[in-house]
């Protein structure tokens, strides 16, 4: 008893205080997953009644939908191809070493921890596909988490609102740095040590500051929705509405690949309009 | 122990993990029961010849490892759950079903407290008496469990 007892506490400090166990934590990765993909069955199979089950009319009306959404997005994208362009060739000038495309997997959601203190997700792809710890998670409103636990086939991602989580983000209206901390609520983070003068205004949009080299610059995090300047106290505190949809994105995006020099080789060489 | 036992057993425990890890809103989720703790408290205190501290260690470490918990954080709180079923098993046999209900409340209140215990030694905040929900949702779903388990293990002769 006292020696299992003092085995379990040793194993905790060990996990804690060392990386020795990252191995066994990759490989109960992959011991969870078929677990996780059983437990979500049911909903699957809802899922698929769904879809299965709905009318003609229904159908078509949605794939108009869609048609006319793509065109407004390649509109958009078309524009965006000339500005990215010319911000490329403006970095450039300025010798500036930038990412120029990000390569990025599709996955999906097949399990939430069960845990209530912490915000942790298991996706279906791992190190196979590339998803290594430290990997960025995106869904298609902004920054989601990162990859703490990869496996082959399956990895678990830390969202950015779990309570051990922080990331360095800037204002986009004038690049005022913070570090926005998670709170352990799904629908909030918070920017600590922010002096009471610096100027941040209330739906204020933070992008990744890229600073620290773990999530990329430029992705959007999320939106000032309430400052409480308090003259007695050194620091403001700034409630951030994350942009990501922390409990409902079912597909979401990993970018794998520093791509950094690959990416810009490929570009180079005359891969111009593919797909990134 | 009969071989046929064994399946009948380690079945029990692949369902109780597959509960732990189902899908359920984010809000809801400090009242899953905690289905492990509670087979672990009916194998012990049913065969305490057969099933102790080191089964529910293991049982605890299988946990960690499938939930994503600390690594030995349920195999201690589980440990500790097992030995006190030990020195309880006879009277927890004697005690009608509202005892049984109370008592049951307090040994998974007390492996939640250890689960707390390690989520603060990792630096996570702590957040006031939720912890014990699953204690009281579990408690509250023993008679039941026992209830089914007793009935049809006792059937296919489980022992």
């Amino acid at each position: 008893m006292l020696l299992l007892g003092a085995l379990a506490i040793a194993l905790i400090v060990v996990g804690r205080y060392t990386n020795w166990l990252a191995p066994v934590r990759d490989f109960a990765t992959g011991l969870a997953a078929p677990f996780h993909w059983i437990a979500e069955a049911p909903g699957r199979v809802a899922d698929w009644a769904e879809g299965a089950v709905v009318s003609r009319a229904e159908l078509e009306e949605e794939n108009d939908r869609l048609k006319h959404q793509l065109l407004l997005l390649q509109h958009r994208a078309q524009l965006l191809a000339a500005v990215k362009a010319e911000n490329t060739k403006l970095k450039e000038l300025m010798n500036a070493r930038e990412l120029v495309d990000d390569r990025v997997v599709v996955t999906e959601v097949i399990g939430v921890s069960p845990d209530p203190q912490e915000h942790v997700l298991v996706l279906d792809k791992g190190r196979e596909d590339g998803l290594v710890p430290g990997t960025p998670i995106l869904d298609a409103h902004g920054l989601l988490g990162q990859v703490i636990e990869a496996s082959a086939g399956s990895s678990r991602v830390l969202l950015i609102t779990d309570s051990s989580h922080a990331l360095p983000v800037q204002v986009q209206r004038n690049n005022v740095r913070a570090v926005a901390e998670g709170t352990g609520n799904l629908y909030l983070l918070q920017l600590r040590h922010v002096s009471n003068t610096s100027d941040v205004r209330e739906g204020d949009v933070l992008l990744s500051s890229g600073l620290g080299g773990r999530f990329p610059a430029g992705y959007p995090v999320g939106q000032v929705i309430a400052i409480h300047r308090d003259p007695g106290q050194p620091f403001a505190d700034i409630d951030i509405r994350p942009r990501a949809q922390m409990s409902r994105s079912r597909f979401v995006l990993a970018v794998t690949g520093k791509a950094g020099d690959d990416a810009l080789e490929d570009e180079l060489n005359g891969a111009d309009g593919g797909a990134p | 122990m009969e071989p046929h036992s064994r399946w009948f057993i380690a079945a029990t425990f692949l369902a109780g993990l597959l509960l732990a890890v189902a899908p359920l809103a984010h809000n809801w989720q400090w009242f899953r029961p905690a289905f492990i703790s509670l087979l672990v408290i009916f194998w012990v205190t049913r065969m305490p010849t057969v099933f102790g501290v080191g089964f529910a260690w293991l049982a605890g470490l299988i946990q960690d490892l499938v939930t994503g918990a600390a690594i030995g954080s349920h195999a201690l709180s589980l440990a500790a759950i097992a030995y006190l079923c030990l020195l309880f098993y006879r009277r927890m046999r004697a005690y009608s079903a509202g005892q049984q209900v109370l008592l049951v409340f307090v040994l998974v209140g007390i492996q939640q407290l250890v689960s707390v215990w390690v989520h603060e030694f990792a630096g996570k905040p702590a957040q006031g008496l939720v912890f014990l929900w699953p204690a009281a949702t579990s408690a509250l779903l023993w008679p039941v469990v026992s209830g089914l388990l007793h009935r049809y293990f006792t059937q296919l002769q489980v022992r």
